[in-house]
């Protein structure tokens, strides 16, 4: 949860709009501590901390997703799938201050249409100040507004670029853009909203997400299905080999993920505390059970433990323990990511030839599928009893149904606008797909008018 | 003259190379090659897919000789180029009309 669970009243709440925190006059005894006049608290070393971890979940992207994605396609397609990932963050990141901040974190805090969406009132970032303020889980400590802003934008932006892996190897570049501007605004923006701000459908059911496996990792696989599906397969898919043309890429690339996810996980606790280190230490422990259980997994069922198995189980472990990092305590997230590592295999290997869609990079199989595992896991793991951190009031059976219920309205949410989009932009660009000559040819050639290796 | 051809497994090129040293065999051309003969291909597995590689690794060398020398070149590799299992490869020998030295000019078996 990015906002702060409300301590007895709407103080923090209220923090989040557009109006500036004031320093109050500290003379209030310490039993008044908790409404606003107490002086709240900004700490230089939790804004480091953000400010760190902001940077280091933008190399997630840049270019550890990059990476990742590029070495499990063609070398004929690699420049393309960089160049999908690079510009797709360039203008999300852009879109983000201009309306994307102002639509997921600002506006009324009740009434109209304030359970899914905010308003313009922070459009371009107005009303955030040097002085303005967002809250933190912690009473009478808070963040400039500022590095909430920058840190947000990171999460838009990963999350967008993740459904290039659905749509690889074949799709019109323009038309890319234009879907994941369309299903930024209308999926992201509003589940982002839904999960984490005072006045969201799901923050007020009390959903527990603490760093977005709906809002990032449910949201953006439903939605590289669904526009896997419109876009149809790839040429050869099924009937020719189309093996990864460099797995040491995909390794460098899921370092990088794992590396930049303790910014994503950790610096969700929007402070630099013990939590934070939970945080931390469960989002090493998940992905190493996950890469272990993934890797055992294929050994006993095809015969091999396979390098692709191996990181494609730490990454399913990283997206399970997502929504979970500041809930579960280490046996939970081992478990979840043991049990993400196995599921995830199991959808990839036999859901997907089932289906037979073709998300070239299985972002369905393993953020969507991962992010159901743990979005509905994070009600078990939370509970105190296997050494979770839950909060006030939690009931593991009552969680769980909320979970669900989060889990369905992303599920629903993602899907109806990714398919909108996809019909929006393949009305615009006549057809979301490539030629079959430059399809055959490869992207870099045939849109980037560039070749990777010469 | 004669051009000898010859498919082979890529671990054997230094041994074949050894063996027509010693016989004054003076060049020779390689290029890596993909194909199949008896022995099948094996199967790679990434992720949800499974794919049959048909194509095997294998090294081409081509070696301009004499007629007389021809068949003593084709024994030394088949000597140094066996392992004994399936995909050892394979001994072509071409007719070759003509040949020449680009550097000087020189045709012929001078030139080989």
């Amino acid at each position: 949860m990015q906002l702060s669970k409300v301590l007895g009243g709407a103080t923090l709440a209220s923090l989040l709009a557009a109006v500036p925190a004031l320093a109050q006059e500290a003379a209030a005894p310490a039993a008044e501590a908790v409404t606003e006049a107490a002086a709240a608290v900004v700490d230089k070393g939790d804004v480091a901390w953000m400010l760190v971890s902001t940077m280091v979940v933008i190399v997630m992207t840049i270019p550890g997703l990059a990476l990742f994605y590029g070495g499990l396609v063609r070398a004929k397609n690699i420049l393309s799938v960089l160049t999908q990932v690079f510009l797709g963050f360039s203008l999300i990141s852009i879109l983000w201050v201009a309306y994307g901040y102002s639509l997921a974190f600002a506006g009324p805090t009740e009434g109209g249409l304030s359970a899914f969406f905010g308003d313009f009132s922070k459009f371009f970032l107005s009303g955030v100040t040097l002085e303005s303020t967002a809250a933190t889980f912690s009473a009478g400590y808070e963040l400039p507004e500022m590095v909430f802003v920058v840190f947000q934008l990171t999460f838009a932006c990963i999350t967008s670029t993740l459904i290039v892996g659905g749509i690889a190897e074949r799709m019109k570049f323009g038309a890319l853009m234009a879907f994941l501007a369309i299903w930024f605004t209308f999926s992201y923006v509003p589940m982002a909203h839904m999960v984490w701000s005072g006045p969201g459908l799901l923050f007020n059911m009390g959903a527990y997400d603490f760093a977005g496996g709906t809002v990032v990792h449910i949201n953006s696989g439903v939605a590289a299905l669904v526009a896997a599906l419109m876009l149809g397969a790839r040429k050869g898919y099924l009937k020719e080999p189309i093996p990864p043309h460099n797995l040491v890429l995909t390794y460098i690339g899921t370092g990088l993920l794992w590396f930049g996810w303790f910014g994503f996980n950790a610096g969700s606790n929007l402070e630099a505390n013990a939590l934070t280190a939970v945080a931390l230490i469960n989002t090493v422990l998940a992905p190493a059970a996950g890469a272990l259980a993934w890797a055992l997994g294929e050994r006993i069922t095809r015969g091999h433990a396979s390098a692709l198995g191996a990181v494609s189980g730490a990454v399913a472990g990283l997206v399970a323990i997502t929504p979970a990092a500041g809930f579960s305590g280490v046996g939970g997230a081992i478990v979840l990511g043991g049990v993400a590592g196995v599921i995830c295999l199991w959808a990839v290997v036999n859901l997907k030839p089932m289906l037979k869609y073709d998300d070239s990079l299985d972002v369905f199989g393993i953020h969507g599928v991962g992010g159901i595992v743990g979005a509905l896991g994070t009600a078990i793991v939370a509970n105190p009893s296997f050494g979770g951190y839950p909060l006030d009031g939690y009931d593991m059976g009552g969680q769980f149904m909320v979970q669900l219920t989060s889990v369905i309205v992303a599920v629903l949410w993602s899907g109806v606008v990714a398919l909108i989009a996809m019909l929006i932009v393949k009305a615009l660009f006549g057809g979301a797909k490539v030629s079959e000559q430059a399809e055959s040819d490869g992207l870099d050639l045939s849109t980037h008018g560039e070749r990777a290796y010469n | 003259m004669k051009l000898v051809v010859a498919i082979i497994k890529p671990s054997r090129l230094e041994e074949v190379r050894q063996a027509l040293t010693s016989l004054d065999v003076h060049g020779m051309t390689v290029t890596e090659v993909k194909g199949y003969g008896r022995q099948k291909g094996h199967s790679e597995i990434y992720r949800g897919t499974e794919y049959a590689v048909h194509f095997l690794p294998k090294l081409k060398l081509e070696i301009a000789v004499d007629d007389d020398l021809a068949e003593q070149v084709a024994t030394a590799i088949r000597e140094a180029a066996q392992t004994g299992r399936i995909g050892d490869g394979k001994i072509f020998v071409l007719d070759l009309l003509a040949v020449t030295r680009i550097r000087t000019g020189e045709t012929g078996a001078s030139a080989l």
